[in-house]
Protein backbone atom coordinates (compact mmCIF):
# COMPACT_ATOMS: atom_id res chain seq x y z
CA UNK A 1 0.00 0.00 0.00
CA UNK A 2 2.95 2.28 1.18
CA UNK A 3 4.56 1.49 -1.71
CA UNK A 4 2.14 2.14 -4.12
CA UNK A 5 1.35 5.34 -2.99
CA UNK A 6 4.79 6.56 -3.18
CA UNK A 7 5.10 5.15 -7.16
CA UNK A 8 2.02 7.29 -7.78
CA UNK A 9 3.31 10.66 -6.13
CA UNK A 10 6.80 9.61 -7.34
CA UNK A 11 7.46 7.59 -10.70
CA UNK A 12 6.15 10.52 -12.79
CA UNK A 13 8.59 12.79 -11.47
CA UNK A 14 11.38 10.82 -12.12
CA UNK A 15 9.43 10.20 -15.89
CA UNK A 16 9.76 14.25 -15.95
CA UNK A 17 13.16 14.32 -14.82
CA UNK A 18 14.20 11.78 -17.80
CA UNK A 19 12.19 13.58 -20.05
CA UNK A 20 13.87 17.16 -19.28
CA UNK A 21 17.24 15.29 -19.23
CA UNK A 22 16.76 13.76 -22.80
CA UNK A 23 15.45 17.15 -23.67
CA UNK A 24 18.52 18.85 -22.82
CA UNK A 25 21.04 16.13 -24.03
CA UNK A 26 19.03 16.22 -27.45
CA UNK A 27 19.57 20.22 -27.79
CA UNK A 28 22.99 20.07 -27.21
CA UNK A 29 23.49 17.36 -29.39
CA UNK A 30 21.56 19.00 -32.44
CA UNK A 31 23.76 22.10 -31.98
CA UNK A 32 26.54 19.29 -32.21
CA UNK A 33 25.36 17.96 -35.54
CA UNK A 34 24.53 21.36 -37.13
CA UNK A 35 26.79 24.13 -35.83
CA UNK A 36 30.48 24.58 -37.93
CA UNK A 37 33.77 23.86 -35.99
CA UNK A 38 37.00 26.36 -37.22
CA UNK A 39 39.19 25.95 -34.15
CA UNK A 40 42.03 28.31 -33.99
CA UNK A 41 44.99 28.46 -31.50
CA UNK A 42 44.15 32.55 -30.89
CA UNK A 43 40.22 31.94 -30.98
CA UNK A 44 40.31 29.45 -28.38
CA UNK A 45 41.77 32.02 -25.70
CA UNK A 46 39.92 32.78 -22.85
CA UNK A 47 38.14 35.91 -23.45
CA UNK A 48 39.06 38.79 -21.79
CA UNK A 49 37.60 42.09 -23.88
CA UNK A 50 40.67 41.69 -26.25
CA UNK A 51 43.76 41.13 -23.87
CA UNK A 52 46.36 38.07 -23.75
CA UNK A 53 45.05 36.54 -20.41
CA UNK A 54 47.68 36.80 -17.63
CA UNK A 55 48.44 33.45 -15.60
CA UNK A 56 45.73 30.68 -14.92
CA UNK A 57 41.84 31.84 -14.30
CA UNK A 58 41.69 29.48 -11.70
CA UNK A 59 43.27 31.20 -8.93
CA UNK A 60 42.43 32.45 -4.95
CA UNK A 61 39.25 34.09 -3.98
CA UNK A 62 38.04 36.18 -1.31
CA UNK A 63 37.43 33.96 1.97
CA UNK A 64 34.01 36.06 2.03
CA UNK A 65 32.92 33.42 -0.23
CA UNK A 66 33.38 30.29 2.49
CA UNK A 67 32.12 32.84 5.10
CA UNK A 68 28.50 33.19 3.18
CA UNK A 69 28.55 29.50 2.26
CA UNK A 70 29.31 28.29 6.17
CA UNK A 71 26.79 30.85 7.46
CA UNK A 72 24.43 29.77 4.89
CA UNK A 73 24.46 26.06 6.04
CA UNK A 74 23.80 27.34 9.82
CA UNK A 75 20.63 28.77 8.78
CA UNK A 76 19.00 27.14 6.05
CA UNK A 77 19.11 24.33 8.61
CA UNK A 78 17.25 26.29 10.61
CA UNK A 79 14.62 26.83 7.56
CA UNK A 80 14.81 22.84 7.90
CA UNK A 81 13.60 22.70 11.36
CA UNK A 82 11.00 25.26 11.04
CA UNK A 83 9.07 23.81 7.88
CA UNK A 84 7.68 20.45 10.26
CA UNK A 85 7.04 22.88 13.05
CA UNK A 86 5.18 24.95 10.86
CA UNK A 87 3.04 22.05 9.31
CA UNK A 88 1.64 21.15 12.94
CA UNK A 89 1.93 24.35 14.97
CA UNK A 90 -1.87 24.10 15.30
CA UNK A 91 -2.10 20.90 16.87
CA UNK A 92 0.74 21.82 18.46
CA UNK A 93 -0.58 24.70 20.22
CA UNK A 94 1.07 27.00 22.76
CA UNK A 95 3.65 24.38 23.78
CA UNK A 96 4.91 24.11 20.39
CA UNK A 97 5.06 28.32 19.92
CA UNK A 98 7.09 28.87 22.70
CA UNK A 99 9.41 26.08 22.32
CA UNK A 100 9.89 27.49 18.28
CA UNK A 101 10.62 30.85 20.10
CA UNK A 102 13.37 29.49 22.64
CA UNK A 103 14.58 27.81 19.48
CA UNK A 104 14.82 31.58 17.44
CA UNK A 105 15.69 33.07 20.20
CA UNK A 106 19.02 31.09 20.46
CA UNK A 107 19.25 31.60 16.91
CA UNK A 108 18.91 35.20 17.02
CA UNK A 109 21.75 35.34 19.40
CA UNK A 110 23.67 33.55 16.92
CA UNK A 111 22.95 36.15 14.05
CA UNK A 112 23.33 39.01 16.03
CA UNK A 113 26.89 37.86 17.02
CA UNK A 114 27.77 37.38 13.09
CA UNK A 115 26.77 40.55 12.89
CA UNK A 116 28.48 42.42 15.06
CA UNK A 117 31.64 40.51 14.33
CA UNK A 118 31.07 42.04 10.87
CA UNK A 119 30.75 38.60 9.07
CA UNK A 120 27.71 39.87 6.79
CA UNK A 121 30.13 42.82 5.55
CA UNK A 122 31.21 42.93 2.28
CA UNK A 123 34.59 45.13 1.72
CA UNK B 1 0.33 -4.11 -13.14
CA UNK B 2 -2.17 -2.29 -14.86
CA UNK B 3 -2.64 1.00 -12.32
CA UNK B 4 1.28 1.10 -12.64
CA UNK B 5 0.68 1.06 -16.84
CA UNK B 6 -1.59 3.53 -16.46
CA UNK B 7 0.58 5.65 -14.11
CA UNK B 8 3.25 5.77 -16.37
CA UNK B 9 1.62 6.46 -19.70
CA UNK B 10 -0.39 9.73 -18.18
CA UNK B 11 2.93 11.16 -16.50
CA UNK B 12 4.78 10.53 -19.75
CA UNK B 13 2.16 12.41 -22.03
CA UNK B 14 1.97 15.41 -19.28
CA UNK B 15 6.07 15.23 -18.64
CA UNK B 16 6.02 15.79 -22.64
CA UNK B 17 3.61 18.42 -22.55
CA UNK B 18 5.03 20.20 -19.52
CA UNK B 19 8.22 20.62 -21.64
CA UNK B 20 6.98 21.82 -24.58
CA UNK B 21 4.55 24.07 -22.75
CA UNK B 22 7.47 25.46 -20.91
CA UNK B 23 9.41 25.47 -23.84
CA UNK B 24 7.10 27.30 -25.61
CA UNK B 25 6.85 30.05 -22.92
CA UNK B 26 10.64 30.49 -22.92
CA UNK B 27 10.65 31.50 -26.48
CA UNK B 28 7.58 34.08 -26.00
CA UNK B 29 8.66 35.49 -22.83
CA UNK B 30 12.29 36.25 -24.52
CA UNK B 31 9.91 38.31 -27.18
CA UNK B 32 7.46 39.61 -25.24
CA UNK B 33 10.49 40.61 -23.11
CA UNK B 34 12.53 42.23 -25.95
CA UNK B 35 8.69 43.84 -27.13
CA UNK B 36 7.77 45.15 -23.56
CA UNK B 37 11.46 46.85 -23.54
CA UNK B 38 11.30 48.34 -26.88
CA UNK B 39 7.55 50.20 -25.77
CA UNK B 40 9.43 51.36 -22.62
CA UNK B 41 12.10 53.00 -24.31
CA UNK B 42 9.71 54.10 -26.84
CA UNK B 43 11.39 51.84 -29.92
CA UNK B 44 9.80 49.08 -32.20
CA UNK B 45 11.00 45.91 -31.10
CA UNK B 46 11.94 43.03 -33.20
CA UNK B 47 8.91 43.60 -36.07
CA UNK B 48 10.16 41.91 -38.94
CA UNK B 49 9.90 38.26 -38.85
CA UNK B 50 6.57 37.61 -38.92
CA UNK B 51 3.37 39.31 -38.12
CA UNK B 52 4.52 41.69 -35.20
CA UNK B 53 7.53 40.21 -34.54
CA UNK B 54 5.96 36.86 -33.62
CA UNK B 55 8.23 34.47 -35.27
CA UNK B 56 11.43 35.93 -33.75
CA UNK B 57 11.70 32.93 -31.25
CA UNK B 58 11.97 30.19 -33.77
CA UNK B 59 14.58 32.72 -35.81
CA UNK B 60 16.69 32.67 -32.72
CA UNK B 61 16.36 29.61 -32.05
CA UNK B 62 17.17 28.30 -35.96
CA UNK B 63 20.32 30.99 -35.47
CA UNK B 64 21.40 29.66 -32.56
CA UNK B 65 21.43 26.00 -33.91
CA UNK B 66 23.34 26.85 -36.70
CA UNK B 67 26.30 28.80 -34.42
CA UNK B 68 29.59 27.03 -33.66
CA UNK B 69 29.96 25.51 -30.38
CA UNK B 70 33.92 26.66 -28.83
CA UNK B 71 35.03 25.23 -25.77
CA UNK B 72 38.17 27.14 -24.72
CA UNK B 73 41.47 25.71 -24.35
CA UNK B 74 42.04 25.04 -20.48
CA UNK B 75 38.17 24.37 -20.08
CA UNK B 76 37.31 21.02 -18.04
CA UNK B 77 35.71 19.71 -21.18
CA UNK B 78 33.51 17.56 -18.85
CA UNK B 79 32.74 20.00 -16.61
CA UNK B 80 31.70 22.49 -18.87
CA UNK B 81 29.77 20.07 -21.34
CA UNK B 82 27.69 19.13 -18.31
CA UNK B 83 26.58 22.01 -17.10
CA UNK B 84 24.45 23.90 -19.07
CA UNK B 85 22.51 20.49 -19.02
CA UNK B 86 22.66 20.79 -15.08
CA UNK B 87 21.03 24.29 -14.98
CA UNK B 88 18.56 23.32 -17.37
CA UNK B 89 17.20 20.18 -15.64
CA UNK B 90 16.00 21.59 -12.15
CA UNK B 91 14.41 24.91 -13.71
CA UNK B 92 11.98 22.15 -15.77
CA UNK B 93 11.16 19.64 -12.65
CA UNK B 94 10.98 22.19 -10.11
CA UNK B 95 7.26 22.97 -11.98
CA UNK B 96 6.45 19.37 -11.25
CA UNK B 97 4.40 19.88 -8.10
CA UNK B 98 3.06 22.90 -9.03
CA UNK B 99 -0.45 22.51 -9.85
CA UNK B 100 -1.73 24.14 -12.49
CA UNK B 101 -5.37 23.69 -12.67
CA UNK B 102 -8.27 21.43 -10.36
CA UNK B 103 -8.76 17.63 -11.00
CA UNK B 104 -10.60 17.01 -14.28
CA UNK B 105 -12.55 14.16 -16.04
CA UNK B 106 -11.35 13.15 -18.85
CA UNK B 107 -11.59 9.65 -20.95
CA UNK B 108 -13.47 8.34 -17.97
CA UNK B 109 -10.28 9.06 -15.95
CA UNK B 110 -9.74 11.57 -12.87
CA UNK B 111 -6.77 13.89 -14.21
CA UNK B 112 -4.91 15.94 -12.16
CA UNK B 113 -3.74 19.02 -13.91
CA UNK B 114 0.37 18.89 -12.82
CA UNK B 115 2.87 16.52 -12.58
CA UNK B 116 2.38 14.75 -9.27
CA UNK B 117 1.13 16.50 -5.92
CA UNK B 118 3.50 15.13 -3.18
CA UNK B 119 2.49 16.10 0.74
CA UNK B 120 6.40 17.43 0.93
CA UNK B 121 6.03 19.81 -1.99
CA UNK B 122 7.40 23.01 -0.34
CA UNK B 123 10.25 20.78 0.69
CA UNK B 124 10.62 19.41 -2.75
CA UNK B 125 10.76 23.23 -4.33
CA UNK B 126 13.20 24.17 -1.87
CA UNK B 127 15.32 21.47 -2.37
CA UNK B 128 15.24 21.65 -6.32
CA UNK B 129 16.17 25.40 -5.94
CA UNK B 130 18.99 23.98 -4.21
CA UNK B 131 20.68 21.77 -6.89
CA UNK B 132 20.49 24.63 -9.53
CA UNK B 133 23.15 26.55 -7.98
CA UNK B 134 25.51 23.55 -8.88
CA UNK B 135 25.24 23.85 -12.63
CA UNK B 136 26.42 27.67 -12.22
CA UNK B 137 29.30 27.16 -10.20
CA UNK B 138 30.53 24.30 -12.21
CA UNK B 139 30.05 27.03 -15.58
CA UNK B 140 32.01 29.49 -14.00
CA UNK B 141 34.48 27.10 -12.63
CA UNK B 142 35.19 24.85 -15.83
CA UNK B 143 35.56 27.92 -18.60
CA UNK B 144 38.74 28.39 -17.26
CA UNK B 145 37.68 32.25 -17.56
CA UNK B 146 38.15 34.86 -14.79
CA UNK B 147 34.85 36.64 -16.10
CA UNK B 148 33.09 33.02 -15.38
CA UNK B 149 35.22 32.42 -11.93
CA UNK B 150 33.90 35.50 -10.59
CA UNK B 151 30.42 35.39 -12.02
CA UNK B 152 30.21 31.79 -10.90
CA UNK B 153 31.18 32.76 -7.08
CA UNK B 154 28.71 35.78 -7.49
CA UNK B 155 25.97 33.75 -8.35
CA UNK B 156 26.37 31.31 -5.66
CA UNK B 157 27.39 33.48 -3.05
CA UNK B 158 23.64 35.49 -3.93
CA UNK B 159 21.46 32.48 -4.49
CA UNK B 160 22.14 30.78 -1.27
CA UNK B 161 22.43 33.88 0.45
CA UNK B 162 18.75 34.59 -0.53
CA UNK B 163 17.90 30.85 -0.53
CA UNK B 164 17.39 31.67 3.59
CA UNK B 165 15.05 34.41 3.22
CA UNK B 166 13.11 32.58 0.56
CA UNK B 167 12.46 29.09 3.14
CA UNK B 168 11.36 31.59 5.16
CA UNK B 169 9.11 33.42 3.64
CA UNK B 170 6.98 29.90 2.09
CA UNK B 171 6.39 29.46 6.26
CA UNK B 172 3.88 32.05 6.43
CA UNK B 173 1.31 30.23 4.16
CA UNK B 174 2.83 26.43 5.46
CA UNK B 175 1.24 27.26 9.16
CA UNK B 176 -1.75 28.78 7.95
CA UNK B 177 -2.97 25.93 5.51
CA UNK B 178 -1.16 23.29 8.08
CA UNK B 179 0.41 20.97 5.07
CA UNK B 180 3.27 21.29 3.07
CA UNK B 181 1.17 20.28 -0.58
CA UNK B 182 0.66 22.89 -3.01
CA UNK B 183 -2.67 21.39 -3.68
CA UNK B 184 -3.55 21.44 -0.09
CA UNK B 185 -2.59 25.51 0.46
CA UNK B 186 -4.98 26.35 -3.10
CA UNK B 187 -8.01 24.45 -0.91
CA UNK B 188 -6.65 25.81 2.28
CA UNK B 189 -7.25 29.10 0.52
CA UNK B 190 -10.57 28.77 -1.25
CA UNK B 191 -11.60 28.08 2.30
CA UNK B 192 -10.32 31.16 3.39
CA UNK B 193 -8.91 33.98 1.21
CA UNK B 194 -5.83 34.58 -0.83
CA UNK B 195 -2.47 34.62 1.27
CA UNK B 196 -1.15 37.86 0.00
CA UNK B 197 -4.09 39.53 2.14
CA UNK B 198 -2.48 37.27 5.45
CA UNK B 199 1.34 37.41 4.11
CA UNK B 200 1.92 41.02 2.24
CA UNK B 201 5.44 40.81 3.97
CA UNK B 202 5.57 36.89 2.87
CA UNK B 203 4.84 37.21 -0.21
CA UNK B 204 6.92 40.92 -0.83
CA UNK B 205 9.88 39.05 0.84
CA UNK B 206 9.33 35.51 -1.82
CA UNK B 207 8.93 37.93 -4.67
CA UNK B 208 12.35 39.73 -3.90
CA UNK B 209 14.14 36.36 -3.20
CA UNK B 210 12.91 35.06 -5.92
CA UNK B 211 14.14 37.72 -8.32
CA UNK B 212 17.77 37.61 -6.86
CA UNK B 213 17.65 33.22 -6.75
CA UNK B 214 17.04 33.55 -10.74
CA UNK B 215 19.28 36.80 -11.02
CA UNK B 216 17.38 39.05 -12.56
CA UNK B 217 17.35 42.81 -12.53
CA UNK B 218 18.10 44.29 -9.83
CA UNK B 219 19.89 41.77 -8.67
CA UNK B 220 21.51 40.45 -11.57
CA UNK B 221 25.18 41.04 -10.42
CA UNK B 222 26.23 37.62 -11.69
CA UNK B 223 25.84 38.61 -15.31
CA UNK B 224 26.29 42.38 -14.99
CA UNK B 225 27.38 43.16 -19.08
CA UNK B 226 29.32 46.04 -18.25
CA UNK B 227 31.46 44.98 -16.37
CA UNK B 228 31.56 40.83 -16.89
CA UNK B 229 30.37 40.37 -20.02
CA UNK B 230 28.47 37.62 -19.21
CA UNK B 231 29.37 36.34 -16.01
CA UNK B 232 29.16 32.44 -15.54
CA UNK B 233 28.39 32.09 -19.55
CA UNK B 234 31.05 34.34 -20.98
CA UNK B 235 32.41 31.35 -22.92
CA UNK B 236 29.39 29.68 -24.03
CA UNK B 237 27.87 29.81 -27.23
CA UNK B 238 25.21 28.17 -29.43
CA UNK B 239 22.92 25.66 -28.19
CA UNK B 240 24.57 25.41 -24.89
CA UNK B 241 24.90 29.35 -24.58
CA UNK B 242 20.84 28.58 -25.06
CA UNK B 243 20.58 26.44 -22.39
CA UNK B 244 21.51 28.46 -19.65
CA UNK B 245 18.82 31.37 -21.63
CA UNK B 246 16.05 28.73 -21.02
CA UNK B 247 17.55 27.34 -17.83
CA UNK B 248 16.87 31.04 -16.63
CA UNK B 249 13.91 32.09 -18.09
CA UNK B 250 11.96 28.69 -17.08
CA UNK B 251 13.73 29.51 -13.48
CA UNK B 252 11.72 32.89 -13.86
CA UNK B 253 8.51 31.11 -15.16
CA UNK B 254 8.54 28.47 -12.04
CA UNK B 255 9.16 31.44 -9.67
CA UNK B 256 5.96 33.35 -10.69
CA UNK B 257 3.72 29.65 -10.79
CA UNK B 258 4.88 29.17 -7.18
CA UNK B 259 4.72 32.79 -5.70
CA UNK B 260 0.59 32.15 -7.55
CA UNK B 261 0.56 28.58 -6.17
CA UNK B 262 1.04 30.06 -2.65
CA UNK B 263 0.10 33.65 -2.19
CA UNK B 264 -2.69 34.45 -5.54
CA UNK B 265 -4.69 31.14 -4.89
CA UNK B 266 -3.34 29.35 -7.73
CA UNK B 267 -5.89 28.31 -10.29
CA UNK B 268 -8.99 29.57 -8.05
CA UNK B 269 -10.87 32.05 -9.62
CA UNK B 270 -15.12 33.07 -10.38
CA UNK B 271 -16.88 29.62 -11.95
CA UNK B 272 -13.81 26.95 -10.97
CA UNK B 273 -15.77 24.92 -9.52
CA UNK B 274 -18.42 24.51 -12.15
CA UNK B 275 -15.81 24.50 -14.69
CA UNK B 276 -12.46 23.25 -13.62
CA UNK B 277 -11.09 23.54 -17.34
CA UNK B 278 -11.38 27.58 -16.45
CA UNK B 279 -8.48 27.17 -13.56
CA UNK B 280 -5.80 26.41 -16.33
CA UNK B 281 -7.01 30.35 -17.70
CA UNK B 282 -6.78 31.67 -14.09
CA UNK B 283 -3.06 30.06 -13.41
CA UNK B 284 -2.23 31.72 -16.55
CA UNK B 285 -3.37 35.22 -16.48
CA UNK B 286 -1.78 35.33 -12.57
CA UNK B 287 1.40 34.10 -13.63
CA UNK B 288 1.52 36.22 -16.54
CA UNK B 289 0.65 39.25 -14.37
CA UNK B 290 3.76 38.13 -12.31
CA UNK B 291 6.10 37.80 -15.13
CA UNK B 292 5.39 41.34 -16.62
CA UNK B 293 5.73 42.77 -13.03
CA UNK B 294 9.49 41.30 -12.87
CA UNK B 295 10.66 42.12 -16.45
CA UNK B 296 8.67 46.25 -15.94
CA UNK B 297 11.31 45.79 -12.16
CA UNK B 298 14.21 44.91 -14.66
CA UNK B 299 12.94 48.32 -17.36
CA UNK B 300 12.76 50.51 -14.37
CA UNK B 301 15.73 49.65 -11.86
CA UNK B 302 19.35 50.18 -11.33
CA UNK B 303 21.55 47.31 -10.84
CA UNK B 304 22.54 47.33 -7.13
CA UNK B 305 25.71 47.15 -5.80
CA UNK B 306 27.53 43.80 -4.83
CA UNK B 307 27.74 45.03 -1.22
CA UNK B 308 24.23 46.82 -0.44
CA UNK B 309 22.76 43.11 -2.70
CA UNK B 310 24.60 41.01 0.15
CA UNK B 311 23.25 43.69 2.58
CA UNK B 312 19.92 43.34 1.54
CA UNK B 313 19.57 39.68 1.72
CA UNK B 314 21.35 39.17 5.21
CA UNK B 315 20.31 42.79 7.14
CA UNK B 316 17.18 43.34 5.85
CA UNK B 317 15.24 40.27 4.06
CA UNK B 318 16.11 37.87 7.04
CA UNK B 319 15.43 39.64 9.81
CA UNK B 320 11.80 41.05 7.97
CA UNK B 321 11.37 37.06 6.85
CA UNK B 322 12.15 35.60 10.64
CA UNK B 323 9.87 38.37 12.23
CA UNK B 324 7.32 37.20 9.66
CA UNK B 325 7.28 33.68 11.27
CA UNK B 326 7.03 34.86 14.59
CA UNK B 327 4.20 37.13 14.64
CA UNK B 328 2.18 34.95 11.72
CA UNK B 329 2.92 31.62 14.25
CA UNK B 330 1.89 33.91 17.38
CA UNK B 331 -1.09 35.31 16.08
CA UNK B 332 -2.29 31.85 14.95
CA UNK B 333 -1.91 30.18 17.93
CA UNK B 334 -3.41 32.95 20.05
CA UNK B 335 -5.84 33.95 17.76
CA UNK B 336 -6.47 30.24 16.46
Amino acid sequence: MLLQELLRDYLPIAILLFVATGMAFAMVALGHLFGPRRDGKAKLMPYESGMTPIGSAVRRMPVRYYLIAVLFVLFDIEVIFLLPWAVVLRKLGLFGLIEMLVFVTILLVGYIYVWKKGALEWE
Amino acid sequence: MSPVIGIVIEAIIKSALMVFVLATAFAYLTLAERKIAAFVQVRKGPNRVGPWGLMQPAADGIKLLFKEEMVPAGADKVLFFLAPILTMIPAMVIMAVVPIGPDVELFGRSIRLGISDLNVGMLYILSVASVAVYGIVLAGWSSANKYSLLGGLRASAQMISYEIALGLSIIGPIILAGTMSLQGIITAQQQSTWYVLWQPVGALVFFLAGLAEVNRAPFDMPEAEQELTAGYFTEYSGMKFSLFFMGEYIKMVAVCAIATTLFLGGYLGPYVEQLPWLGILYFTIKTTALLFLMIWIRLTLPRLRYDQLMAFGWKVLLPLALANVVVTATATVLLG
